[in-house]
């Protein structure tokens, strides 16, 4: 049989920064696949080195737009423990909040994203009609849909008002409605459980050994969470499961992110409710003592890093950042191989990269005469949806119930 | 902090040339320096015996003087164990864990590709993070590294 190599990428949609795979195919199974990533390198950590720590905050906050709290709330713990200080309570609860509304949009937005990847539009429609709820929501409260720059060192810079209370909790009523009614089309919807049983396997032990984390990690039985392990702000005192699940496969990540829906919403009442009055933020000096801190936070996708060293300026010696899709990315390779190049968006998309790209291109190359054929993302999809209506599996003929909402 | 004095008396029983009275212990964050010609057998150790089954990443400073790299590996109590192992700023070349952690790829190829340091045992391949076409002898973490599109006088 002959041996194809496809290179994916590097301009490639499936992943916030570009990346690049290359596909060894054996008909239509992957054999072997290696990542190259890297291309869309900013120097940050460098670029750190010469900012004060509050110029930082906001710096840090654009290491990612979907995730711009959870990397702000880890930087600045850093900096508050290098510093000596303790953040009144109340603004624990609102960077809970916070936190746990970006977790809400994050999820919905990949919920989405995997309903167009398998050609399920629907549901890729209404997740992302509902994600407006809570957009609107980050709006009010923070004055952006993302890059909120709710934090500040020492606390948080806004406060959470009467009105808005009840304007996130009418929200939280009409999505906890929405998300069960998920939860019923990804758990008993036939055709969406056949299409992503089974697909991008990875064992427990695999997970384990090669570093995974978050969704990716939980969806293997593996009951780890920040929140709950490490936990910081206020969420030892909070109520809420760690949603794991034994699949192991896309359609456990499926389930594992549309169940821990339900947890952020459980855990925004609790805020709401349980927020105390008092003071926002403290006063932190410009200059930090020298030192060093590492502070982890279960941002959407899986554990964030953030290590600080001081060295008595009003800068920072180091910064370093370990983002999750990082530690999630030795474990595509595994997921990919020996699975239909069919499968390999819908894997790729179920560890949750960020979606920003623009140019799409694949190129099909035959190894043995040399031929190239050239495919676009789009291109890819199409053939994976269609690959599969062949097989009997097609999403575009489930009937979704009308939308009350 | 019974659980974090645990972890350092294990390690102390283990390891005699390991000097744990000077680890900065806090809630949940232990940071030990470690020998160089232990190191690898301590972090197995603490894999192994300690249950700290995950690496959270490899951060690589320049101190000026010399390299330090600090590993920081975490396991299910939420204790975050930094390991710190130091190494001179001339020809610095460091052993690769990937034995031990096998997801520790693109940790040790940044340390690689960001201060310069040979890390062996590693496999050949693209570097990571830089662009491909990054002249090799430049490594923008290293502190005597300045931009050169750094904020100019127009």
């Amino acid at each position: 049989m002959g041996k194809f190599v496809v290179p994916l990428g590097p301009q490639h949609p499936a992943l916030e920064e570009p990346e690049s795979f290359s596909l060894l195919l054996e008909g239509e199974r992957v054999a072997a696949a290696a990542i190259a990533i890297g291309y869309n390198h900013r120097g940050m950590e460098k670029a750190a080195e010469s900012r004060t720590y509050m110029q930082n905050v906001y710096l840090l906050e654009r290491i990612c737009g979907i995730c711009s709290h959870a990397h702000s709330t880890c930087y600045v713990q850093t900096v508050e423990t290098l510093a000596g200080v303790e953040i009144p309570r109340r603004a624990q609860y609102i960077r809970i909040l916070i936190g746990e509304l970006e977790r809400i949009h994050s999820h919905l937005l990949w919920l989405g994203i995997a309903g167009h990847e398998i050609g399920f539009m629907t549901l890729f429609m209404y997740a992302w009609k509902d994600r407006e709820i809570v957009m609107d929501i980050l709006e009010m409260l923070t004055g952006n849909r993302v890059n909120y720059g709710m934090n500040t060192l020492g606390g948080v810079r806004r406060d959470i008002l009467p009105e808005h209370r009840q304007k996130i909790e009418e929200a939280l009523d009409i999505l906890e409605e929405r998300v069960k009614y998920y939860k019923n089309v990804v758990l008993e919807e036939q055709t969406v459980v056949m299409r992503l049983s089974g697909v991008g396997k990875l064992s427990k032990d695999e997970a384990l050994r090669l570093g995974a984390v978050g969704p990716v990690l939980r969806s293997c039985g593996v009951a780890s969470d920040i929140r709950r392990d490490d936990p910081y702000g206020v969420f030892a005192d909070l109520d809420f499961k760690v949603i794991t699940d034994d699949h192991a496969d896309v359609f456990g990540r499926t389930v594992v992110r549309v169940l821990e829906l339900l947890e952020s919403c459980k855990i925004i009442r609790q805020v709401l409710q349980e927020m105390p009055d008092g003071p926002l933020s403290v006063r932190v000096p410009n200059r930090i003592p020298a030192g060093e801190a590492i502070s982890r936070v279960e941002a959407p996708r899986g554990a964030d890093i953030h290590y600080t060293r001081s060295n008595g300026t009003d800068k920072p010696e180091r910064v370093k950042v370990r983002a999750p899709t990082l530690a999630n990315m030795p474990t595509i390779t595994q997921m990919i191989e020996g699975g239909y190049l069919a499968d390999v968006p819908i894997i790729i998309a179920a560890i949750d990269p960020c979606f920003s790209c623009t140019d799409r291109m694949i190129r099909v190359k035959d190894s043995s005469s040399g031929k190239e054929d050239l495919y676009d993302w789009d291109g890819l999809r199409k053939f994976s949806i269609d690959w599969y209506a062949k097989q009997g599996v097609d999403l575009k003929a489930i009937r979704a119930g009308r939308r009350e909402v | 902090m019974e659980k974090e004095m645990l972890v350092l008396s294990r390690l102390s029983e283990k390891f005699s040339s390991l000097d744990t009275s000077k680890a900065a212990v806090s809630l949940r964050r232990i940071f030990l320096h470690v020998p160089s010609g232990i190191f690898m057998d301590v972090l197995r150790f603490a894999q192994e015996a300690l249950d700290f089954y995950h690496l959270c990443t490899i951060t690589g400073l320049d101190t000026g003087t010399e390299y330090e790299f600090i590993y920081h590996i975490s396991n299910h109590d939420g204790i975050v164990l930094n390991l710190k192992l130091f190494a001179p700023r001339e020809d610095s070349v460091i052993a690769s864990i990937l034995p031990i952690y096998p997801g520790a790829t693109f940790y040790e190829l940044e340390l690689q590709g960001l201060l310069g340091v040979k890390v062996e045992g590693l496999p050949e391949g693209r570097q990571y993070p830089l662009p491909d076409n990054w002249p090799k002898d430049q490594h923008p973490l290293r502190k005597d590294w300045v931009p050169d599109t750094a904020v100019k006088e127009r």
